[in-house]
């Protein structure tokens, strides 16, 4: 099963935020990387294609099926979606934060079942000493890795994570996106992740699409976009790629 | 982050350390509802009228001993208050509860919000004009113009939270602006009314546990019935609205109408309880907030402490209001603003703390 987008329109108000968006077959057990500057469309794109926008123009297909047939809520427990950074001063603690993840607004009773899988789940993020506190207590980066562990305890054919590293320390960056591709890869999942950093795109993601203004400009290996002339002319910038010692590719950025 | 600085907990200690909470937050659950058995059986005991502890036990449990007398007065005049307060302050609980977690708003109530002074004007214009909202309900002129305006403000109140990019804040000062239009209408009906008008209304005002007969009470029962088990089948959706309106739609929920059922639900709840015993501040304020502090805000634990916070806060305030000078019943009304008050103060001024930060 596949994932695939055409001709995706979307406007707030007056404004193109989505025009003629596509892209073609992502494959099951790959993580994709959405690359592009700030407001190019990253997050809208996501949202339409969690069926949270509904889209001018266009459709976004799993396999064969045109996942507006789908209700919202069907659509959601397909395609899991984690929203950009947040912050809920809640008097909710972690564990029940990700609980509600994992019952995914079934079911009254929790479980043994259910605890085990949340308590695992708290432990591999490494985030199991932050179980009982409250979620308003954590600082940023324990917050979006609760987010991340909300996303990944949920089943699904889809996982969109709109920039899951934006507030993590080096260590927690690779940490968590390592986690994600190991997941994505386990589960046979397709995953899109929207990322800022190049290198962390190149380094993690088997499959870069690059975005500018609503359009997709190029889609590919990281190998062949970030050698595309496309890359430095969206972020104004030049760019001169070289090979690091584990042979991954190091994108190094300078202003022109 | 803290993250590498302690030792990792194994996930049978996670589960561990959530299985207590869980466990110890039934105890206080079920705790709170064992006190409330006993403040509803103490307002039952008191009261002007002189019967013994022994006695009133006696006929309660078997009423076929009573006098005519006794059974006036237990049966017909102190259990339908006992059981009013209960009931009332449940309501209020809830609807507080509920329009804190919608509005994301800690200071959400329908007092704060204007919802009772819509019902006080709502009362108003039946008690001095003679006016009724809906034509032909006889008797209960009153409670029926007191409901009829109460949904009106709750209207009015989601119309404005429809807008886009209308934040708490604003929410509660619309809350407010209401609550000073419907006072100053209500000035002005005082303002040309007579004596007795004036006394009724000031009464009714007043909020009082004194007009509550056994029909009020199975109304009231009977709307916390309907409204009650639709929350606590919303309970993951609510939760998931703490989180923030984004990670709530990301989860399937629909966030608008949510928000409109609940609401609709909180005034059903607000209006009946309001038109029946009057404008009783602050039920709805406390009784979540204690709630909140005791299980946090996992519906499925504080929408059930919320309602029986809100019951025994009510009901200690039917005790109160007899206990203060033996005799005489005090309007409850004045009670709970009193002891509101001060809660009031100390909420706003602890909000950076943990639970609102």
């Amino acid at each position: 099963m596949t994932l695939s987008a055409q001709g995706l329109r979307f406007a707030y108000d007056q404004r193109m935020i989505l025009n003629d968006t596509g892209f073609e077959a992502l494959q099951p057990g790959q993580l994709t990387a959405l690359i592009g500057p700030n407001a190019s469309g990253k997050s809208t794109l996501f949202r339409v294609i969690a069926g949270l926008l509904k889209p001018t123009a266009g459709a976004v297909h799993l396999g064969d099926l045109d996942l507006a047939t789908l209700s919202t809520r069907a659509r959601l427990k397909r395609v899991c979606f984690m929203p950009q950074f947040f912050a809920a001063n809640a008097s909710l603690t972690v564990f029940d934060v990700v609980m509600m993840a994992r019952k995914n607004l079934a079911g009254w009773k929790v479980s043994a079942a259910d605890m085990d899988a949340v308590g695992e789940a708290l432990h591999s993020a490494g985030i199991g000493h932050l179980s009982e506190a409250y979620i308003s207590e954590l600082s940023g980066g324990q917050a979006q890795m609760v987010s991340v562990a909300q996303a990944l305890i949920r089943q699904a054919d889809v996982y969109l994570f709109d920039e899951p590293t934006s507030a993590l320390d080096l260590h927690h960056q690779l940490d968590v996106l390592s986690r994600i591709s190991e997941t994505i890869r386990a589960r046979g999942a397709i995953g899109i992740v929207a990322l800022h950093d190049l290198n962390l795109a190149a380094r993690f993601a088997d499959h870069l699409i690059l975005l500018r203004q609503g359009q997709v400009l190029a889609q590919g290996s990281p190998q062949e976009v970030l050698h595309r002339p496309e890359i430095a002319a969206t972020y104004g910038v030049d760019i001169h790629i070289t090979k690091g010692p584990k042979e991954d590719l190091v994108v190094h950025a300078y202003t022109s | 982050m803290s993250a590498d600085t302690t030792t990792p907990l194994s996930a049978g200690e996670i589960v561990g350390a959530y299985r207590r909470r869980t466990a110890r937050r039934v105890l206080l659950v079920l705790l709170a509802a064992l006190a409330l058995c006993t403040t509803i059986l103490i307002d039952i005991i008191t009261g002007p009228a002189d019967l013994s502890f022994l006695r009133t036990l006696h006929v309660i449990v078997d009423p076929s001993v009573a006098t005519v007398k006794e059974e006036v007065i237990i049966w017909d005049l102190r259990m339908p208050v006992a059981l009013m307060a209960v009931v009332v302050g449940a309501m209020l609980g809830v609807a507080g509860a509920e329009m804190q977690t919608i509005l994301n708003n800690p200071l959400a109530d329908p007092f704060t919000l204007g919802l009772s002074s819509a019902a006080s004007f709502g009362a108003a214009l039946a008690i001095v004009l003679g006016f009724s909202v809906i034509p032909n309900v006889g008797g209960l002129l009153v409670t029926v113009n007191a409901f009829v305006l109460s949904l009106f403000a709750s209207l009015a109140l989601f119309a404005f939270t429809r807008l886009r990019g209308v934040t708490p804040e604003a929410m509660i000062l619309v809350g407010i602006a209401m609550l000073f239009t419907f006072n100053a209408l209500l000035a002005f009906l005082q303002y040309g009314a007579s004596e007795l008008q004036l006394a009724q209304l000031i009464f009714w005002q007043l909020g009082s546990l004194a007009r509550a007969t056994w029909p009020k009470v199975g109304i009231c029962v009977v709307v916390l019935l309907i409204v009650l088990p639709y929350f606590l089948s919303r309970s993951w959706a609510l939760t998931a609205l703490r989180m923030g309106e984004d990670k709530a739609a990301a989860l399937g929920v629909n966030v608008s109408l949510l928000r409109l059922m609940v609401l609709a639900g909180v005034s059903l709840l607000s209006a009946v309880a309001v038109s029946f015993v009057g404008a009783i501040a602050f039920v709805g304020l406390v009784g979540p907030h204690i709630a909140r502090i005791i299980v946090g805000e996992d519906q499925r634990g504080f929408l059930p402490l919320s309602a029986l916070a809100g019951a025994l806060i009510l009901s200690g305030t039917s005790i109160a209001s007899k206990a203060i000078t033996p005799g005489i019943v005090y309007p409850i009304g004045m009670i709970t603003s009193l002891i509101g008050i001060p809660f009031f103060v100390s909420l706003i001024l602890s909000q950076r703390k943990r639970h609102w930060q």
